[in-house]
């Protein structure tokens, strides 16, 4: 397995009051999320265990188009990937930010 | 207590993940869970063969309503190795049954399994066997273990040993319950005693359909979350019973039965044998026709 981290600057903050949210799920191909409020509000964490190696690269490419693009200030994130492709990681993390601001019940 | 409501956009079971069951299962947000992913509570086994950990270990455990009454819930992830069985995986269920007992709250599993996780062949072993002792222990006690199957990793090995000790079963024709999956039987016995890849053959043996005309399941659903949420609801009605009268009177059931149908050579046999005309038809079936078609099934007593 390789582990990668990141934090990166993000100025809006993630909407919503939950508290965390998990979506997806770690099989071939495919990867979960786990989004927890516990970062500065203008940061985002993410920590990555990946079991594809030497994918440093294309990973920060991917998450930081996704703290361009969406709400991520004040998360959390960790991912277990079981070798998701770039673009179902990035699908999972628009799932993840979407669940989180969902009111809660 | 609110009027209890229930979540009314149904999906395919078979389809949903362990979480989208519960949700769908119980009382709408009703559901709280125990040792949730945020506390990562991972198998300490996986990480010695490289392989990827999840936070929940493929299990999702916690409490809920269900038409207003307070049930405990547990759902295996099928698509995470296989929904099987590890160290951490079967601690969480292991813990929910004795609080079942403790609490004197039913309990519902909902399984998706292959089985024991080879990685952690021996924990995993152990845990099977302990969970059977919890579940005999809650139903000693008067709580219903229900059990539900009808994912896309079925219920096999351990898990449908567990499922033998439930006090009900509810299936869909997709839910398959064997202790032996198709690949282990054709592995040890060869192709000629089974074709895994022979998808009907797999399903007349092993399916929803079969176990439940061989009395190997109580209640027979639609691949649907409400359809397994009103089952649920309706087996938590019936009060079952668990000593030695349920057990020998199951054993002489299953003496009977294998008398009665030991020498067939496959389900549409035994099918034939219930008194079911056009037992071939009985896979095309839909469920309405199925369930008229299956009156004479073999009903199993509280043990299976």
């Amino acid at each position: 397995m390789e582990t990668l981290s990141f934090r990166l600057s993000a100025p809006t903050r993630a909407g919503g009051t939950r508290m965390q949210a998990i979506v997806g799920v770690v099989a071939s191909g495919n990867l979960e999320v786990l989004l927890e409020r516990a970062a500065p509000a203008d940061s985002c964490m993410i920590d990555i265990t990946t079991a594809a190696h030497g994918f440093g690269a294309v990973w920060e490419a991917v998450v930081r188009d996704f703290v361009d693009r969406r709400p991520a200030g004040g998360l959390r994130i960790s991912i277990n990937d079981g070798g998701a492709r770039p673009d179902t990681v990035a699908l999972r993390l628009a799932q993840g930010v979407r669940k989180i601001e969902e009111p809660e019940r | 207590m609110t009027a209890a409501t229930a979540n009314t956009d149904s999906l395919s079971w078979y389809e949903a993940s362990a979480r989208q069951r519960i949700d769908a299962l119980v009382d709408a947000g009703s559901f709280a869970e125990f040792i949730g992913p945020e506390q990562r509570e991972m198998s300490p086994h996986l990480a010695i063969f490289d392989l990827p950990e999840q936070f929940d270990d493929g299990i999702v455990i916690g409490r809920g309503r269900l038409d207003g009454s307070p049930v405990l819930v547990a759902a295996q992830e099928g698509r995470f190795m296989g929904g099987a069985f590890g160290e951490v995986h079967g601690a969480k269920l292991t813990g929910l049954l004795r609080a079942a007992r403790t609490l004197r709250q039913d309990a519902l599993i909902l399984f998706d399994t292959g089985g024991v996780r080879l990685q952690e062949a021996n924990a995993g072993e152990l845990a099977i066997a302990e969970i059977m002792r919890a579940i005999l222990e809650a139903r000693r006690a008067g709580v219903n273990v229900i059990g539900v199957i009808g994912g896309r990793a079925g219920c096999y090995g351990g898990g449908s040993l567990i499922a033998g000790t439930c006090s009900r079963l509810i299936v869909s024709e997709q839910g398959r319950i064997s202790v032996s999956g198709p690949e282990v039987i054709e592995t040890n016995k060869g192709i000629e005693e089974f074709d895994s890849r022979d998808r009907a053959l797999v399903w007349r043996t092993m399916g929803g359909k079969h176990r439940y005309l061989i009395g190997g399941a109580d209640t027979f659903v639609d691949d649907e979350t409400l359809a397994f949420r009103q089952a649920a609801i309706d087996a938590l009605k019936v009060t079952r019973g668990c000593g030695v009268a349920v057990l020998e009177a199951e054993q002489s059931r299953l003496e009977r039965r294998l008398q009665r149908f030991g020498a067939a050579r496959d389900a549409v046999d035994i099918w034939r044998a219930l008194g079911i005309s056009g037992p071939t038809d009985i896979p095309a079936l839909p469920t309405d026709a199925f369930l008229a078609a299956a009156n004479n099934r073999e009903n199993a007593d509280d043990a299976r």
